[in-house]
């Protein structure tokens, strides 16, 4: 079974998001999503300083099987990419919830509420 | 669509290893049970099992099997002298295009084995029995649906076999490279499909678990479809249907080395038409120099022209990403080229194919 960690939030896509007490958001694809792909090889992450909508196709995950979007899960600047698991693809599939992606400073931070809770990303993957 | 997946006889067996399924060609297969990269260097380094039960193996027999043989495939079993010698071979079409890549086993001129790929089996049984209609040859084709088949694989795997399995405990067990030898009622072939040593047995399906947890307990380890397309495409070799299939001839697919036109009088299907129309593309390795991965049906651009890459991966023993390219004849290996990766140019090497052989980085 995958882990689905209660504090967190997610997305039909499979990214989870951590909101931070400053406000900003730490993100980075679920446990179910890397068991999913396989051994991962590769991470294009986005740019510190990039503006993203909603939704956005902004990151590009690679296991050795094939290659998936990351979307943003809600509109904001990324504020920092995580070097050390581009680095080191393989730690996604080590600690998805440890190995992080990229955080986003949130455009309009009532956003983050809309996001699905865990009990719904369990329903969400359990009907797949 | 939505006909259930069939299941080989280690189905269970997969599951109790964790395995992780997935639809191939219509059957329910293990593409990994945990982590492919760590099987595939199980498969480099030590040993290896894959169930390939799910390909077909056929027997052809009959006083016109070796003249029917000759004219159905591009390779000639002419060439086959020793009983249980191998021989790998594209069957075409009258076009010239490949319905199958498959290995045939030479017992005598009036008795062999055919191994075919799983998801064209129904259509090389179908063009096979056409063919002999055709030309009335005087043979039996008999699908062996009754076997199973498990491929130990790497520099260990022999050793490791014949720890696990008394069939292989005498030396007389262990047939010579690209042979095939039969034990009672196995056929224990030193074939494989990763570019390592090792052996692929085929075994009645009531004996096959038994014969898989005895493999499992001598240390060989599970390996997935996923490692076993890895392992390939370092070693360089095809995938029917991705690096060739109906509507590509063998000479652009890097099998003119199969293809053989030795005999003049030799009149096989499809000759006619390679006759007619010599290759105007080889088949190249690539080894990504920048980051990134490559993929099948990407667009290479070289000094001489467009290709396309037929297969890319990761390659766990290089550490890079590496294809297979359909280029025009005149690029060559060592040159500088491009890949249209996602929206992006990447820069990549051409090589020699294979990039990996017994374990060791030739590229």
């Amino acid at each position: 079974m995958s882990k689905v960690p209660a504090e967190l939030k997610y997305t039909k896509s499979h990214e989870w998001i951590r909101a931070e007490a400053d406000g900003t958001l730490t993100i980075g694809v679920t446990d179910h999503a890397q068991e999913a792909l396989g051994d991962v090889v590769f991470l294009e992450l986005p740019e510190a300083g990039r503006n993203l909508s909603a939704g956005e196709a902004c990151a590009v995950i690679e296991s050795v099987k094939a290659a998936s979007d990351i979307y943003a899960p809600v509109a904001g600047e990324v504020i920092a990419n995580n070097q050390d698991v581009a680095d080191a693809p393989e730690s996604v599939n080590a600690d998805a919830y440890g190995a992080w992606l990229f955080k986003l400073k949130p455009a309009n931070p009532d956003d983050v509420g809309a996001l699905m809770d865990a009990a719904g990303y369990e329903a969400e993957i359990a009907q797949a | 669509m939505n006909t259930p997946a069939k299941q080989t006889p280690l189905h269970a067996a997969h599951i109790a290893s964790g395995a992780r399924m997935v639809d191939f060609a219509g059957w329910d297969m293990p593409v990994n049970y945990g982590s492919q990269i760590e099987e595939h260097h199980a498969v480099r380094r030590d040993a290896g099992m894959f169930d390939v039960s799910h390909m077909l193996a056929l027997d052809l027999a009959g006083p016109d099997a070796t003249s029917f043989l000759r004219n159905l495939l591009a390779n000639d079993v002419s060439k086959l002298k020793d009983a249980g010698k191998a021989l790998y071979s594209c069957m075409l079409n009258e076009q010239g295009g490949v319905i199958d890549d498959l290995i045939v086993y030479r017992f005598s001129d009036a008795d062999y084995r055919i191994v075919v790929n799983a998801g064209t089996a129904d259509k090389d049984v179908a063009w096979m029995r056409k063919r002999i209609a055709t030309i009335a040859a005087n043979v039996t084709l008999q699908a062996r649906r009754d076997l199973a088949m498990i491929a130990v694989q790497g520099p260990r795997a022999i050793e490791r076999a014949q720890a696990a399995l008394p069939e292989l405990s005498t030396s007389r067990g262990i047939p010579s490279p690209f042979s095939g030898v039969r034990a009672g009622d196995l056929l224990i072939a030193r074939t494989g499909y990763t570019g390592e040593d090792g052996l692929e047995i085929a075994v009645p399906a009531s004996r096959v678990e038994a014969m898989w947890n005895a493999l499992l307990a001598a240390g060989v380890k599970p390996c997935g479809l996923g490692a076993r397309d890895t392992l390939r495409l370092e070693a360089g070799m095809n995938l029917y249907g991705q690096d060739m299939d109906d509507g590509v001839s063998p000479l652009n697919a890097g099998l003119s080395w199969t293809v053989d036109l030795k005999d003049p009088e030799r009149d096989f299907v499809g000759r006619a038409a390679l006759d007619a129309n010599p290759g105007t593309q080889r088949l190249l390795g690539l080894v990504l120099e920048d980051k990134g991965v490559l993929r099948s049906h990407m667009k290479v651009f070289s000094a001489a022209g467009e290709g396309e890459t037929t297969s890319g991966s990761f390659s766990p023993t290089l550490e890079k990403s590496v294809a297979f390219a359909r280029m025009p004849l005149a690029t060559a290996a060592g040159e500088e080229v491009e890949v249209e990766v996602r929206g992006k140019r990447l820069k990549a090497r051409t090589v020699k194919l294979p990039f990996v052989r017994n374990g060791q980085i030739l590229v």
